[in-house]
């Protein structure tokens, strides 16, 4: 009989569970919860109430975050606007431009593997009269940058491409995204969230007009999140979706989470002190997932552009084991699948089939999300458990067994239900 | 997703795992699923000719912990059953024995289908038709 249950021995200074998600949010960093205190209590302030010192002391707190989240992405303080989060920078952006340059025209182009507040925000204005042109992605996941030249025509007046994917961790070639855009006279809106305080990312250089930003997956607080929108060459205007009092020159009406605000700031100010040691961390425990998997597994392969990726991320297929056991079999170990057996519809990612990859290998795929706490130790008992599991669930499949005895799975005619 | 106790005990220690030889007479093998449903079950039997009872029965999956955990129990209700009795298990069984939710009853339904399976194909290499029914009385 065989047993799934692993007996991988727990390393010294490693306490389970081990969270290895920093994709889907990050821990909040003792720095900015420190920060963050005293706006909930002593400093309780409005940020917009200006006749007394509890609101300027609130509204200073927030011109500081506004220059650190500016100082991290190279803007100016009064192009950082401040929003509830990520979900809600790309609808300002993507519904607030379509509203603003109508005239202009009604046609938007983004790509097949953003994240769904891109997605979802774009089939919306469809029901609305805009075109959106979905660009394919090539299998390293990475956009062809003819494909967006022949795309633009002239009423095309938005490009919506993200910086780095949260599912594969692929880095967009924004540059030149950016460059092909302002030759043409088209605002270009990057989903930055993934890619800030990671790698190095800079609205001037990479020719970005506006970007979404979210403080949880930058070891800030959950509930807030910014907007960058360029104010000179060119100038971008945004019509307000949520109407109010004003607030945000105007944009994002709302009294302002100003503890939130203050963590979001102080994280991006950690995230710039950091970036270039903490990426050099990251990626040397990420290399050393992947090498400790590769050297003990066959049938495995890294899904997305190894080059053009995240320093955290590992995404991975373990062919002929389904994602979602795999999960099960090292349940003291928070990383995410990309087969969806959890879900109605049992549809596999629709980033991992955007590269071409079968349902099957789709299914099989475990998302490692690496971040600054994780430790060598923890990263090599994970290492060892999953291969662990692998091993014990391809005992267990007849796939596996099908193509050890030389079968070709392709020739099978699977009754497909 | 939380899973009821008895899905994670088939999970840790799968009963009856492994493979029969698919050219022995004896054995009926039943293949379901496919790879890009994100689940494919191997369920054989092995059959007395004189009492049609299921002397054996192993099973082999790709998929989820609940199909995982569907086939496993199948291997167990089945073995011991005569093959007529064992068409006799239906998927609502093995969803209400696994507590499986709603969104796996698809892994009780591969289940059944593949003890169906399993059996068809023991009948076709015995010349025996569908339908008919054992000539021995059910081993309950």
């Amino acid at each position: 009989m065989s047993t799934v249950s692993s007996q991988v021995e727990v390393p010294a200074g490693v306490t389970l569970p081990i969270y290895m998600d920093n994709h889907a949010t990050s821990p909040l960093d003792p720095r900015v919860l420190e920060a963050m205190m005293p706006f909930f209590t002593s400093k309780f302030g409005n940020a917009a109430s200006r006749n007394h010192s509890f609101g300027w002391e609130a509204e200073q707190a927030v011109e500081i975050a506004r220059e650190q989240i500016a100082k991290l992405i190279g803007a100016t303080p009064k192009e950082i606007i401040f929003t509830s989060g990520a979900t809600e920078s790309n609808n300002l952006a993507i519904k607030g431009i379509a509203e603003m340059y109508r005239e202009r025209g009604n046609h938007i182009i983004t790509q097949v593997t953003e994240h769904k507040a891109v997605l979802d925000t774009c089939k919306r204005l469809e029901k609305y009269g805009y075109r959106v042109t979905y660009l394919p992605v090539k299998a390293d996941g990475l956009i062809d940058l003819e494909d967006l030249k022949r795309a633009i025509d002239d009423k095309t007046i938005l490009v919506t491409i993200m910086a780095a994917n949260n599912e594969i961790g692929v880095l967009q070639p924004i540059r030149e995204i950016g460059k092909i855009c302002h030759e043409k006279g088209i605002i270009f809106h990057t989903d930055a969230v993934q890619i800030i305080g990671k790698v190095p990312f800079n609205v001037i250089e990479d020719n970005v007009d506006v970007a979404s930003i979210s403080a949880h997956k930058v070891y800030g607080p959950k509930g807030v999140g910014a907007l960058y929108v360029r104010r000179r060459n060119p100038r971008v205007q945004i019509a307000a979706q949520i109407d109010g009092g004003g607030h945000e020159r105007g944009m994002r009406s709302g009294t302002l989470n100003v503890p939130g605000i203050v963590g979001l700031g102080k994280a991006c100010e950690i995230a710039r002190e950091d970036m270039a040691t903490e990426a050099a961390y990251l990626t040397k425990l990420r290399d050393r997932l992947k090498d400790k998997l590769e050297s003990e597994l066959d049938y495995i392969h890294i899904n997305g552009s190894w080059e053009h990726r995240l320093p955290g991320n590992l995404n991975m297929s373990f062919v002929y084991v389904e994602g979602e056991s795999l999960l099960m079999g090292i349940n003291d170990v928070a990383v995410s699948s990309g087969s969806a057996c959890t879900s109605a519809t049992l549809e596999p990612s629709y980033v991992l089939k955007a590269l071409g990859l079968g349902d099957d290998v789709a299914h099989s795929s475990i998302r490692f999300g690496l971040g600054r706490f994780n430790t060598e130790a923890e990263v090599d008992y994970v290492a060892a458990k999953v291969i662990d599991i692998v091993k014990h669930l391809r005992e267990l499949s007849p796939l596996y067994e099908m193509v050890k005895d030389g079968i070709d799975l392709t020739k099978i005619e699977w009754q497909a239900h | 997703m939380a899973y009821s106790d008895k899905v994670v005990d088939h999970y840790n220690n799968p009963r009856n795992v492994g493979t029969l030889d698919k050219a022995s007479q004896e054995v009926g093998t039943g293949l379901v699923g496919a790879p890009e449903c994100g689940d494919v079950m191997r369920l054989q039997i092995k059959v007395n000719p004189e009492t049609q009872v299921i002397e054996e029965a192993k099973f082999k999956t790709f998929g989820c912990g609940s199909a995982i955990a569907s086939s496993s129990l199948a291997t167990e209700w089945i073995k011991g059953r005569t093959v007529e009795d064992a068409l006799a298990i239906k998927n609502t069984d093995i969803v209400k024995e696994l507590s499986l939710p709603p969104v796996k009853i698809h892994c009780s339904v591969l289940a059944e289908d593949a003890i169906r399976a399993a059996i068809g194909d023991w009948k076709k290499k015995n010349g025996v038709p569908e339908g008919e029914h054992a000539t021995v009385p059910a081993a309950q």
